[in-house]
């Protein structure tokens, strides 16, 4: 325990001092987490729009998918990611391989069924409730989407949190894909890995306190928008 | 540096704004992604051209000690280059190698090497250090091996099969020396690999696997830097010293498909300058107590 103590101790001095290398590995991880989140926002909350409101065969399997897509190993994420932008692969020539952006794109590709999962389900939500009572009001089909996406804002907040708390966590993509090289995508979740390995205790667990802190802000503001809702 | 991840951020949310419209996004910043670029890059680096980074695969070992952090600043500064080391053990190091998608390798598996250039992708191999690697294991050292030569104790682990030995297990260079041990020890490795459940397979690097050495009070081999660079948190010693099998030779190899072959080239001349070489000779002793690395530039090792 004495140990333990000890690396906390040093942890809170990390972050009291505000250590350059610590505060240059959390910037890039909020950067890379919210960029993902952002990207992903923008590619998949209208493709779980258009999933949503269309009718065409096999909706439920492609619901299911999505949804068992929540369980995407992030090392295979990583792998595929890897395999696209590799030199040898087909987006090699983008050289985007052990950059940050390579980092944004595993993250995006992991995200995305919890994005299209979670938003699908909100629109359900809030359709079973509002659908009607739009209608009735003699709204198009236009306006009833805009609608019932209004009335899923909060649902939809908190899904965008979500992905963005699977982002700022994982690590097997981001190490896979990134390389951990320190000063340029070295992150929070790859740094605390490195240093595990090389029995950095004191490190680890300060950088490992900084993401739980980043973890706990978006998980009560999960909380906070959806507590007004209900 | 922050700079650099503000405009990563910027990137992204312009990107957000042009796209997206209808998003109620708390938009501050004009919605037209040019004009934000723009206001963006006096205050943000300029992202570098690829062309100006040179991207080193180097071995976990050499990684740890902090040898790499040493010399980094020095050759950015000599070239004027951005210099990305990636660490990894010598199997994945040498794979990104074949996929063209590092400059520069540094590894230590002299036969994965030769046959690395002859399939065309490294262009030469040039040895600039070595040290050795050494068996250690708890200091009771329960299985007797005190006094032998690496192929001797190896040989008794196996017939002894009681006392546990962490391998590697992930094809790194210091997995490969192990099967060359066991090998002349006169063992076949699959046979010796499969014997038991004395014989661990890590999979990591050496860094964990020392760690789990420790715990579980078993045999392992480490390359001599890395070791004194743990030997004050684990509780381990070295049972079996320095002895010719036992060699460590470190090269670097430039690839055919390095994106600037001439940087690529440099990274060979610097390793093996004058001064580098004095540098890589001394580094550690002030730390450790003891040279980590004897350089051996202009050797064929």
């Amino acid at each position: 325990m004495g140990a333990l103590a000890e690396a906390f101790r040093i942890a809170l001095d990390l972050i009291l001092a505000a250590d350059p290398t610590v505060m240059e590995i959390t910037g890039l991880t909020l950067a890379v987490s919210a960029s993902s989140t952002l990207i992903a926002g923008i590619l998949f909350i209208p493709l779980a729009c258009l999933i949503h409101f269309a009718r065409f065969p096999g909706k439920g399997f492609l619901v299911g998918l999505i949804q068992a897509l929540y369980s995407l190993p992030t090392v295979l994420a990583g792998l595929l990611v890897f395999l696209v932008i590799s030199r040898r692969g087909p987006l090699g020539f983008m050289q985007l391989l052990f950059t940050p952006s390579a980092i944004i794109l595993a993250e995006v590709v992991l995200i995305a069924p919890v994005v299209l999962g979670l938003v699908i389900s909100a629109l359900r939500g809030a359709a079973a409730e509002a659908s009607d009572t739009i209608r009735t009001l003699g709204a198009g089909p236009f306006r009833t989407a805009a609608a019932i996406l209004g009335e899923a804002r909060s649902a939809l907040m908190a899904a965008m949190l979500m992905s963005f708390g699977r982002a700022i966590s994982e690590v097997g993509a981001a190490m896979m894909v990134g390389g951990n090289i320190a000063g340029r995508t070295r992150t929070l979740t790859t740094a605390i890995s490195l240093g595990v390995g090389k029995g950095e205790t004191a490190e680890s667990i300060a950088l490992g306190i900084i993401l739980m802190a980043l973890a706990l802000l978006v998980s009560l503001s999960v909380h906070f928008l959806t507590r007004g809702r209900r | 540096m922050l700079a650099r991840f503000t405009a990563i951020l910027l990137t992204a949310s312009t990107a957000l704004l042009a796209a997206c419209g209808e998003q109620p996004a708390p938009a501050t910043t004009a919605p037209d992604s040019a004009a934000v670029d723009t206001a963006a890059a006096p205050t943000a680096y300029p992202p570098l051209e690829s062309q100006q980074r040179l991207l080193v695969a180097t071995t976990t070992s050499l990684y740890d000690t902090g040898l790499w952090a040493y010399m980094e600043p020095m050759f950015e500064e000599r070239y004027g280059v951005e210099l990305d080391i990636l660490y990894a053990g010598t199997g994945k190091a040498l794979e990104w190698g074949a996929r063209g998608d590092v400059d520069v390798v540094v590894v230590h598996d002299r036969a994965r090497e030769d046959q690395f250039i002859a399939d065309g992708y490294g262009l030469s191999r040039t040895p600039f250090a070595y040290n050795f690697f050494v068996l250690v294991g708890p200091p009771e050292d329960p299985a007797a091996l005190a006094g032998m030569t690496p192929e001797a104790a190896f040989a008794k682990l196996y017939q002894d099969a009681t006392t546990p030995f962490i391998s590697r297990g992930d094809e790194s260079g210091t997995h490969a020396k192990e099967q060359r041990i066991w090998a002349a020890a006169g063992l076949d490795y699959e046979t010796v690999r499969s014997s038991g459940d004395w014989y661990v397979e890590a999979a990591a690097g050496m860094g964990p696997t020392l760690n789990m050495a420790d715990e579980m009070r078993a045999y392992a081999l480490c390359d001599i830097a890395t070791f004194l660079a743990y030997q004050g948190d684990v509780d381990l010693e070295i049972i079996v010293g320095e002895g010719g099998v036992m060699q460590n030779v470190y090269a670097v190899i430039p690839l055919s498909a390095a994106r600037d072959p001439e940087m690529a080239q440099n990274m060979v001349t610097f390793l093996t300058s004058p001064e580098i070489q004095n540098l890589i000779g001394s580094y550690g002793v002030e730390e450790w107590g003891r040279q980590l690395f004897t350089p051996c530039a202009g050797q064929d090792l």
